[in-house]
């Protein structure tokens, strides 16, 4: 189709993103998604599965039916094997459209690319349309509410600017009692391991507080859709208009990374601009500098002796309005440091607003 | 630490925990599909739904079909007992009497959103269905966000459509569950081989957004059921909910203006509170009732608390309420023996656990 007319002197058009959007694995996310890739396949198109888990689910299987699959690669690794998307036979065949499960997968060492969703964008790149799946509790921002929410720190997230670059956003939609009935029939995982999950993750209000989150997730992905398309005069109320620039400060606490995630969210949800001051310190500023980079936030390295001078002044020489610190420490004499430093800061800030980020923990942690 | 100082079991919250028990037993019987438009898949996922009932024994009827059907789903049909519409004069209505004398396991009906002719024993199909599931009949039913009573001005605002039949909202936020329908609507408009202009799409999508977030509301009364019944009483919420606390002193006007406008941007939750003080004089009496007129004005849920300590109030408030950030104003004027041994601010934020704290000068 399109794709062969390319000459590789000619950069592809890029291709598109859709994301279909679930709160737990069994909602029927790749169901849904080879649903779709069946209907194209019947009207004319190119499609291949590109990475496909069967979790021993007959009816997703039988969804697979009449789409190529194109066969995993086998990577050594310490004497053990596994497979992966292969990602250069992708390539190579250019098909239109690419299916490919769990965006949030990392890859066995060995593979190109660390993560499964830059496997993804290696594909776009190259022109193909992807469709991918993934759960709200994978998105990086959200990290610590799932924690509060969950009692589990995910480890596998997806940067929510990944999501930001689909075409469309779709909820996969299912009742918390409905998946349970299927877990418990042993539909989503064999029954054996239903019974762990169960144990915490698949508690019914744990279950209906991330299908709330995927709610709202995905209602907000279609807004920003939204609010691009209307005529300029129309976005009235809409995010652009206010031109907030956030600022993150960001010092060796415990808390640094979850500081990050917080005003990266507030900023996407505000339509502003997020930037990153560091002052260098130990391990958990360069952690939670790097993952300020992974989500796209710019970081500037502060030098000085009077951290909470140089970034009032730093801030307000970039017109900054929102400062994020993040909570002291109530232990001893770094509660007391901390708190005058976040005093310090407010006191000068004045017209700036500074928001002091809460630790998000486990429940009765 | 920051433990709740009162344990007695809170009356209200016992009340909620038999309120959510007696809805778990009783009215464990409706179900909707909601979509943002006809043609969205709600027919398929109901009769697949239906299929896998069947398939697991249940003992399935269906009791109203839209008058087109794609060739899936009237294939899918087949498999199905069905009890037609009955026909009366000016139209068609659902045979109660028939479904009630049937007595099926689940009935399913394909759009609830209908008047029923003059004369008939309920003046529209939503108070049938309610019929049916007094009688402890499982229903599983369809609708289109359109078709809601509440949302009918501003969804014909959008699609400049006039919309005759509508269900009132209570009957969706009060059905056991509700599933969205979600396809995007460049493939809707695809489906139905319409022509996907910008404007067009872009019209979809707010429909689209309004029928995400009704669930999402439905899904978080849920939400507080769920936990009390369980005797859970988290301090998380799935969504914002921002706290302005009002002072005397505080510049409201900044304040309000900053928690509107998060709270919009959030689809989340404006609370506004103020703590009684004794001996306010009259101008800050004044300034006081200004910005909690300026609250409401707004629409923000506004809230007058007593208590002894202004701290601890706001947060056993902010507690009970899930809040997710709370507002406050700080006065620049505080004395360097109230910073050393740590003014009110200090006990904010620290006993604030899992709380946003944003500070605005006075």
């Amino acid at each position: 189709m399109s794709a062969y007319s390319h000459t590789d002197a000619l950069r592809p058009e890029r291709g598109k993103l859709k994301i279909y959007l679930g709160y737990a694995a069994g909602v029927g996310k790749t169901y849904q998604m080879l649903d779709e890739g069946q209907a194209l396949t019947r009207s004319g198109h190119e499609v291949v599965i590109g990475y496909f888990e069967p979790h021993g689910r007959k009816d997703t299987i039988a969804k697979t039916e009449g789409i190529e699959l194109i066969p995993r690669r086998i990577i050594e690794y310490r004497g053990s094997t596994f497979e992966e998307m292969d990602v250069p036979s992708i390539l190579a065949r250019r098909p239109e459209i690419c299916l490919v499960d769990e965006l949030p997968h990392t890859n066995v060492p060995g593979a190109e690319r660390v993560k499964r969703w830059e496997d993804v964008i290696a594909l776009l790149e190259a022109g193909i349309d992807v469709f991918s799946t993934v759960n709200v509790q994978h998105l990086e921002s959200l990290n610590d509410q799932v924690l509060q929410i969950t009692g589990v720190r995910v480890r596998e997230t997806v940067p929510d600017w990944v999501l930001r670059q689909a075409e469309e956003v779709v909820m996969v939609d299912v009742t918390p009692r409905a998946l349970l009935n299927r877990l418990q029939r042993g539909v989503v995982y064999p029954s054996d391991k239903a019974r762990r999950a169960m144990d915490f993750f698949f508690k019914e209000s744990t279950l209906v507080a991330l299908r709330e989150l995927a709610l709202r997730e995905t209602a907000h992905e279609v807004n920003v859709r939204v609010v691009d398309m209307a005529p300029r005069l129309q976005r009235a109320s809409s995010a652009a208009v206010g031109g907030e620039r956030l600022l993150v400060f960001v010092t060796e606490s415990a808390g640094a990374e979850a500081l990050v995630r917080r005003a990266r969210r507030v900023a996407d949800y505000l339509g502003a601009e997020c930037y990153a001051v560091y002052v260098r310190a130990g391990e958990q500023v360069e952690r939670a500098v790097a993952l300020a980079r992974r989500l796209q936030i710019e970081t500037r390295e502060l030098e000085a002796d009077d951290r909470a001078l140089a970034l009032v002044e730093f801030a307000r020489n970039h017109q900054v309005t929102h400062l994020f610190v993040a909570r002291p420490r109530y232990t001893g004499l770094r509660w007391l440091i901390g708190r005058n430093l976040v005093h310090r800061i407010v006191r000068m800030a004045k017209e700036i607003e500074v928001i002091v980020v809460a630790g998000r923990s486990a429940p009765g942690g | 630490m920051g433990g709740r100082p009162d344990l007695r079991p809170d009356p209200e919250l016992l009340l909620r925990q038999v309120m959510a028990e007696e809805r778990a037993t009783v009215r464990e019987r409706l179900k909707i599909f909601l979509g943002y438009a006809s043609g969205v898949g709600k027919t398929m996922r109901m009769l697949e739904e239906a299929r896998r009932r069947q398939d697991r024994g249940e003992d399935v009827v269906i009791a109203a079909v839209q008058p087109k059907l794609g060739t899936e789903a009237a294939a899918l049909l087949g498999r199905f007992e069905v009890i037609p519409l009955r026909a009366v004069p000016g139209g068609e209505v659902l045979d109660v009497d028939a479904i009630l004398a049937r007595r099926p396991g689940v009935c399913f009906i394909d759009g609830v959103a209908y008047d029923n002719p003059p004369g008939s024993r309920h003046a529209a199909r939503w108070q049938d269905v309610e019929e049916l599931v007094e009688h402890g009949i499982t229903l599983v039913t369809s609708l289109n966000i359109q078709h809601i009573e509440e949302e009918r001005e501003r969804t014909e605002r959008i699609t400049g459509k006039r919309v005759l039949q509508t269900v009132p909202k209570r009957f969706v936020t009060q059905a056991d569950e509700i599933v969205v329908v979600d396809v995007p609507s460049d493939m809707l408009l695809q489906r139905s081989g319409e022509h996907a202009d910008p404007d067009r799409a872009r019209r979809m999508g707010e429909l689209r957004e309004m029928t995400l977030l009704l669930a999402a509301e439905v899904v978080d009364r849920q939400l507080e059921e769920a936990l009390h019944a369980q005797g859970a009483d988290p301090v998380w919420s799935a969504h914002e909910r921002i706290l302005v606390c009002l002072t005397p002193h505080a510049n409201a006007g900044r304040m309000l203006a900053s928690g509107k406008r998060n709270a919009d941007r959030f689809r989340g939750d404006l609370l506004v509170a103020y703590v009684e003080q004794p001996g306010l004089s009259p101008e800050a009496q004044t300034r006081l009732q200004n910005g909690l007129r300026e609250a409401q004005a707004l629409g923000a849920a506004v809230e007058v608390l007593a208590g002894e300590d202004p701290i601890d109030t706001i947060l056993q408030f902010a507690r009970a309420n899930r809040i997710t950030q709370i507002f406050v104003g700080h006065s620049l004027r505080e004395t360097l023996w109230r910073r050393w041994i740590g003014g009110p601010l200090d006990r904010l934020i620290r006993g604030a656990e899992g709380m946003d704290v944003r500070i605005f000068p006075h």
